[in-house]
């Protein structure tokens, strides 16, 4: 097999991108989004969704961009990874992100917005029986994220608690 | 329909002009505060994708020391000061005497209050600068301070935005210390991100209401 060059895939918030080996992909800045990685280990490949809210009937417009929000993020990232010939029993996911930047106390829920992100993506990845083989998430720091299909590895940089592999 | 698909030139450049009073009052602030000569640049107000508004402050991975505050009353918004990692050490050590280096985990207590401070006044005397200006009632939280990513410390000023819609409308202004013979960086860069029902409100205040 001819090894090709190693590219980094870059995804920015609410967007997804799929990958696979030998190239990596990676999310900077992850503060209350969440990074949610869904991947086949087997055919090394994997998609990466940056998103933003947990819900997408939260949206105050009806054309919406699917990218932004867990429900309909995690279903195109799912079926996508379908149409490169990964099967869904096949697929795991790995995730990070979901922190509190501020603390700020309102009554309004928005504040609380990485916690619940964090949730919605887990609930979701339940409905579709693909299991979280490892997570990041909560805290108050900020987080950028690479995940390497070869080894199905995460790699998560902070500013200043460095760098962790999961 | 979307708040600014009906947003024209002219309507910026109103919110131009009330960012310039309320960073120009916050600018004496500072420069009462620290007994030197600030300066303050035009503000630029734009309207910014999500990627691009990430960017704005140097960079998704750069860090900074934030300040951040939400806006209640009758026009809701956020709002952030952030200063580079360098800038918020000098100030702080202007203002306490003590060098530190705020990408540690555990930087000083004293300096964190000192950043925590320097925000609390200068984002309320932008507040209230142009509460005065638009005659709205504008209610600020008690502001928090993160140093961390660029990136991760902004997203949190946009989910109200995102929302409505993937484009927010950013003023953004940077002042700047003029003392001695090389023009310094910005010394602080201040965002005001109105939540997309205020723009109404705020527009109305000023004359230019929306069709």
């Amino acid at each position: 097999m001819k090894l090709d060059h190693k590219k980094v895939i870059k995804v920015g918030m609410a967007e997804w991108k799929q990958i696979e080996f030998p190239n990596t992909i990676r999310t900077s800045g992850l503060g209350s989004c969440v990074g949610v990685v869904v991947y086949d280990q087997w055919k090394k490949k994997a998609a990466l969704a940056h998103i933003m809210l947990p819900d997408s009937t939260m949206a105050k417009y009806k054309q919406i961009n699917r990218a932004k929000f867990a429900d309909t993020a995690i279903e195109d990232v799912v079926a996508v990874l379908q149409t490169k010939g990964c099967s869904i029993q096949n697929m795991k996911a790995k995730i990070a992100g979901g922190a509190q930047m501020f603390s700020i106390s309102s009554t309004n829920d928005i504040m609380r917005i990485g916690p619940r992100n964090a949730e919605a993506v887990k609930k979701i990845l339940r409905k579709y029986r693909i299991p979280v083989a490892a997570e990041d998430i909560g805290g108050n720091k900020g987080r950028t994220i690479e995940f390497d299909p070869e080894l199905s590895t995460l790699h998560i940089r902070t500013v200043n608690q460095g760098e962790a592999v999961i | 329909m979307e708040v600014i698909q009906q947003i024209k030139p002219f309507h910026l450049d109103v919110l131009k002009e009330a960012g310039n009073i309320g960073a120009g009052n916050a600018a004496t602030s500072l420069s009462q505060l620290l007994n030197k000569k600030i300066d303050m640049k035009v503000p630029s107000v734009r309207i910014a994708g999500f990627q691009e508004l990430q960017a704005l402050a140097g960079g998704e991975e750069t860090i900074v020391a934030a300040t951040f505050l939400r806006i209640t009353g009758e026009a809701p918004g956020s709002m952030f000061l952030i200063l580079q990692k360098k800038e918020a050490e000098e100030l702080s050590y202007y203002l306490t005497g003590k060098k530190v280096d705020i990408a540690e985990g555990t930087f000083d207590e004293l300096a964190g209050s000192a950043l925590q401070e320097l925000g609390n006044i200068l984002a309320g005397s932008y507040l209230s600068a142009l509460s005065d200006f638009t005659s709205i009632n504008m209610q600020p939280s008690v502001p928090s301070l993160a140093v961390d990513m660029a990136g991760a410390v902004m997203s949190s000023g946009l989910i109200e935005i995102s929302q409505a819609g993937d484009y927010a409308i950013v003023i953004d202004t940077e002042m700047k210390e003029t003392e001695g013979n090389t023009p310094s960086a910005a010394t602080g860069q201040f965002f005001l991100f109105p939540d997309p029902d205020a723009f109404i409100k705020i527009f109305e205040a000023l004359g230019v209401e929306l069709p």
